[in-house]
């Protein structure tokens, strides 16, 4: 293919309904900057939305050389069709040597679409990126056969390399570059591509939980019984600010909805804390969760594999120990309530 | 209607061990199975024949002669016809490979059974990689238009209405013939064989479609050749540090020192 490969490095920022940027976006910018430096090229935000001026700005604080902003009323809500067929577009014109995107539904979705139109190669759901010295690649690590293994994987001879990257793994960090060219581009396409409809949004309140961007998760397993153990998760998840998550098997036994299923079939998280409480730790429910920053396992079986991947576990019943621990939480946090109003 | 299901044969992930000496993966003895979202996928395809009984629906697997079995699983499940795509020229493929190789069968298949689909069934991802990427790419192979990850479909005259679930919500939306859809697991479980159909489909005969059979194939898009990315090494992940246990018997002790490695994580959010 006809690629005059540039050495930038491109970020896909996805940006919401209402124009805001979406933080798994943000979050590649760190990765990006170090792999961008590696490639001696710039590191190029792009954003997709309408009315994003206020998301321009805010990319602009996480060490973009270049912004390159697709603006307008066709881009304001996702649509596999228009983001695909944009996104190609501007990669053809650009050239960059690779664009990192977040592993969402639609990040998932539309980079594929991207990728088959440029015949390039893709490497989905990345835990880490970094730069393969040998061969001047991107180097993408993934998990693979169910968690089970890593895999190391590049694309070369082939551009763009193109990847995506689990929300969560990476942290972002504010980073102020001196000056920022900030690019608007027409991108002018076929009318009509759009095919897809929307005829109804439903926002079930089970569903609305973002387990994907939550910083705490309590999840629960078998262990917890039943129905209403999981109601002392959620009280848990209150007391700490989080939210509730669950295994298969708790799905399963219909505790809970499959909506807060962790794992290879369920949601990939990485919070700043799990805690399992009553989950065996299948490598299944583990491949969604290992990547949290810590894990706590709450287990009465000392052999129970998911004490292999915590940082901290605990031998004993959830039943006891769960509503311990919010009592603790809920009764320091009165203290220090009392203190300052003293 | 006419759907197309494309279904692979996969490790049975739940039954891979890793050897602990080596950190290699033991695959004697695993069972391969019908990848668990393209049994999704037939069902959400017999769901519609099940209000329009004239639907056809045709499963077709690319993979080694073996996975002929998972074709006639799905033959015992809902389908009336199934192929199978081998040749050793297909060997290797990445999911841009295997993406173009269905492309090139489905097009062939329209052919010789001489209809034309109006949609394209796929699981949303396959277990043994995850990668969720044939489905999208196999829509821009084809031009069709897509959606992924949804529940169930309902046909209607000139577009097929999906349930699509999304990270925040779930949307009723309409994707316009001819469409690749993605499904992943609904909220029923899908249906079993039938007995008379399993001793029918035991019988049946699987066309093996090979690269010689697609005219205009290009082989240099397919196979290890033909894909783009390349595995550069594999590895077993040891990351992370066996962990500290707390076992004593004090609940009060536990809970004491449980919040105060929680409270560290809160401080940490406050500063950073
Ligand atoms: C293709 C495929 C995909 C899958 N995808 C997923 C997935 O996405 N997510 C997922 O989670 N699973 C998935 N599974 C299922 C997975 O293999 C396990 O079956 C499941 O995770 C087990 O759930 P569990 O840990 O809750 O139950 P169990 O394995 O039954 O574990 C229950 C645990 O609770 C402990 N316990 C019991 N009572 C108490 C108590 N009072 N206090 C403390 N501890 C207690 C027990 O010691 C035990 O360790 C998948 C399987 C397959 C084949
Ligand atoms: N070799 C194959 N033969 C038939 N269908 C496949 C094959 N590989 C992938 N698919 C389809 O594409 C979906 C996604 O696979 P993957 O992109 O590998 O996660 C699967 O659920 C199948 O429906």
């Amino acid at each position: 293919m006809d690629y005059k490969k540039s050495n930038d490095l491109w970020v896909f920022i996805e940006t919401k309904e209402n124009g805001a940027v979406n933080s798994s976006g943000l979050e590649l910018m760190n990765p990006g900057l170090k792999i961008a430096e590696k490639l001696k090229g710039r590191l190029v935000a792009v954003l997709f939305g309408d009315a994003v001026e206020k998301a321009v700005r805010e990319v602009a604080e996480y060490g973009a050389d270049q912004i390159i902003v697709a603006e307008g009323e066709q881009y304001r809500e996702y649509s596999a069709d228009i983001y695909a067929a944009a996104l190609s577009c501007l990669l053809k014109k650009y050239a960059p040597a690779g664009i990192l995107m977040a592993a969402t539904n639609n990040g998932r979705e539309m980079s594929p679409r991207a990728a088959c139109r440029l015949k390039t190669g893709l490497t989905a759901d990345c835990t880490d990126v970094g730069f393969d010295e040998e061969t001047g690649c991107l180097l993408w690590t993934r998990p693979t056969f169910g968690g089970n293994l890593m895999a190391c994987i590049i694309c070369q001879n082939h551009w763009p390399q193109m990847g995506t990257i689990r929300p969560g793994i990476y942290k972002k960090e504010k980073m102020n570059k001196e000056h920022v060219d900030v690019i608007r581009e027409a991108v002018v396409l076929e009318e009509n591509i759009d095919r897809i409809k929307v005829y109804e949004t439903m926002y079930e309140e089970k569903i609305t939980v973002d387990l994907e961007n939550a910083e705490i998760i309590v999840a629960g397993g078998k262990g917890v019984g039943s129905a209403k153990g999981f109601q002392m998760l959620e009280d848990l998840a209150k007391t700490l600010g989080g939210v509730v998550g669950a295994s298969r098997g708790a799905v399963e036994n219909g505790w809970i909805s499959h909506a807060y299923q962790v794992g290879q079939t369920g949601r990939m998280v990485s919070p700043k804390l799990y805690i399992a409480c009553g989950i065996s730790g299948a490598i299944q429910h583990m491949a969604g969760m290992s990547s949290s920053d810590m894990i706590i396992a709450i287990n009465q079986d000392r052999e129970a594999p998911i004490f292999k991947i915590a940082d901290y576990g605990i031998v004993g019943d959830v039943q006891v120990i769960v509503p311990a621990l919010t009592k603790i939480i809920l009764d320091e946090k009165r203290k220090k309530l009392c203190k300052r109003d003293k | 209607m006419n759907i197309i299901v494309c279904v692979k044969q996969v490790p049975d992930t739940e039954e891979i061990k890793i050897d602990p000496g080596s950190h290699s993966l033991i695959r004697e003895g695993i069972p391969n199975i019908l990848n668990p979202y393209d049994g999704y996928a037939l069902e959400a395809a017999a769901e519609i024949k099940d209000k329009n009984p004239g639907t056809k629906i045709i499963v077709v697997s690319m993979g080694p002669s073996h996975a002929e079995a998972v074709l006639r699983e799905c033959l015992s499940i809902a389908a009336d016809g199934a192929y199978l795509v081998t040749d050793k020229a297909f060997a290797g493929s990445d999911t841009y490979a295997t993406s173009y190789v269905l492309s090139q069968a489905i097009k062939y298949i329209q052919k010789i059974e001489d209809i034309t689909f109006h949609a394209i069934f796929c699981g949303k991802q396959a277990i043994d990689g995850d990668t969720a990427q044939v489905g999208p790419e196999l829509a821009e192979h084809m031009g069709y238009s897509l959606a992924t990850c949804c529940l169930e479909a309902e046909e209607k005259e000139k577009e097929l209405i999906v349930l699509q679930e999304t990270e925040a919500c779930r949307k009723l939306i309409g994707v316009a013939y001819p469409c690749v859809i993605t499904f992943t697991k609904p909220d029923h479980d899908p249906r079993f064989p039938t007995f008379k159909r399993k001793i029918e489909a035991r019988k049946a005969v699987i066309p093996h479609i090979s690269a010689k059979d697609i005219e205009g194939i290009d082989l240099s898009c397919t196979g290890i050749k033909g894909s783009p990315t390349k595995v550069k090494r594999i590895f077993v992940q040891t990351g992370r540090k066996e962990g500290v246990i707390l076992e004593e018997e004090n609940i009060e002790e536990i809970t004491r020192k449980l919040y105060s490695i929680i409270a560290l994580i809160g401080e940490e959010e406050k500063t950073g």
